[in-house]
């Protein structure tokens, strides 16, 4: 199994093939459906965003509350589907990659092949294999989202397949 | 008539809910295992072979299996010979509700539909009440997530498309999800009744455990055929393709109008959580 350390540059994302079995260890940030919507809004006002977009990498993920004694909760990925309203965008601003589960729309696609990033698909239901994999959990924004807010997470060992590649190829 | 303080009711709740959210139903993990020692495909292998894990892992450490822990379903049969004291039955199920995803951890999922403002507490609940014969509460408990709900579908069919109808709705809403809903699926199913008791059905068959089949012959016969043409798709876990996009096809169904044939399709994703109780 390929083991991935980020930030993701693009020419390891080049490397990457639909397909993949992965296991990456770095730093991701959470956000999902009401996030998106006030980042977007916040990139409409012209605002800066709370953290830098370029190579991050987005899980679509909402965790439950940890327990004393450990960085986070459960946090398997949710849906992505629903982001696909906000993911080109967010790709063509420079975000690298996203993390989450089932397939995506065309335009997410194809914003995956313009900017060379990668979309790799969690196992969705396995919520405590992540959460144990999360080392290290921080607030970032939107505190009044509870499970939504935008956390940045260490994580180590996160198993994934890489989804879609940039060459255009897709695992489903 | 027997009395019964709501507060048993509750306390029963309570402890249903935490065991819940960090366990899987046995018939669950038997479908999960017995689909890991048929699969072929790669991905889907190593999928199956991380829930079964995954699943271990919550039990052991008493995590929930997934951080989706649902809109919190009950369902109550109450006997008509009970009669019931106490705090308002559904205070004191909001009430074992909202105590159960604090002390557990438990994410808190629930929402207002327009402004979208988390409640916090995970209340209200989703709660059903049928009254029966008597003097037991049989209390059914389904944490209910909505990456498979989402993928539900209802459809007013016309009598003329009979079974091949019903058996086409079933499979063609497993194919629209596709890989969404976390295949492999469990599906509920509603037959007839009216708009309302057809979604309730197609719940309430998902309460039911994984490879059970209905008493009737024909609808047992749907529930067979429906999983067949489901597993060819060839969706697979995680949609990754492979041998096993659903576990199990479970139907309920009731009497319907002259003109009718409602069919209800409820979305379960691998992850089967259901505790039952009587008291």
């Amino acid at each position: 199994m390929k083991k991935i350390v980020l930030p993701l540059d693009k020419n390891c994302a080049e490397q990457l093939k639909a397909g993949d079995s992965v296991l990456i260890s770095g730093e991701i940030l959470t956000a999902r459906d009401c996030a998106h919507k006030r980042l977007t809004e916040m990139i409409a006002r012209g605002e800066e965003l709370p953290f830098p977009i370029e190579g991050a990498i987005i899980y679509y993920a909402g965790p439950c509350p940890a327990k004393p004694g450990m960085a986070s909760g459960s946090c398997g990925p949710t849906t992505s589907s629903r982001m696909d309203v906000y993911a080109p965008q967010l790709l063509d601003l420079g975000l690298g990659g996203m993390i989450g589960k089932g397939e995506m729309s065309d335009e997410v696609r194809q914003a995956i092949v313009r900017n060379k990033g990668v979309y790799f698909a969690a196992i969705g239901g396995a919520g405590a294999t992540y959460g144990k994999a999360i080392t290290k959990s921080t607030l970032l924004a939107f505190p009044d989202l509870l499970s939504e807010a935008v956390r940045k997470l260490e994580v180590r060992d996160f198993p994934c397949v890489v989804a879609y590649d940039c060459h255009g190829g897709s695992i489903y | 008539m027997r009395t019964l303080d709501t507060k048993e009711i509750a306390d029963r709740i309570y402890a249903m809910a935490l065991k819940a959210g960090v366990t899987l139903t046995p018939s669950c993990r038997a479908a999960l295992r017995q689909a890991r020692d048929t699969e072929t495909e790669g991905a889907a292998a190593f999928a199956l072979d991380t829930l079964i894990a995954n699943a271990e892992l919550a039990e052991s450490e008493n995590l929930p299996v997934c951080q989706d822990t649902g809109m919190a379903v009950v369902m109550l049969e109450i006997g008509q010979d009970v009669y019931l004291t106490g705090e308002l039955l559904d205070d004191a199920v909001n009430g074992a509700v909202r105590r159960a995803y604090a002390d557990g951890y438990f994410r808190k999922s629930v929402c207002d539909p327009i402004t979208r403002n988390n409640t916090g507490d995970n209340t209200p609940a989703v709660i059903h009440t049928h009254i029966c014969a008597g003097d037991k509460v049989e209390i059914t408990y389904l944490p209910k997530g909505f990456g498979s709900e989402n993928m539900s579908a209802m459809y007013m069919l016309k009598p003329a498309q009979g079974v091949e109808g019903i058996i086409s709705a079933i499979v063609q809403t497993v194919k629209n999800a596709g890989s969404r809903p976390c295949p492999p699926v469990f599906v509920g199913v509603g037959i007839g009744g009216s708009f309302d008791t057809c979604a309730y059905l197609a719940k309430k068959a998902l309460t039911r455990d994984v490879g059970t089949h209905s008493d009737r012959a024909d609808i047992a016969e749907i529930e067979k055929q429906a999983l067949e043409r489901i597993n060819a798709l060839g969706i697979g876990c995680q949609g990754f393709h492979g041998r096993t996009t659903a576990l199990g096809v479970n139907c309920e169904w009731a009497y319907t109008h002259i003109a009718g044939l409602p069919v209800a399709v409820n979305i379960q994703c691998h992850c089967i959580r259901c505790e039952r109780a009587t008291i």
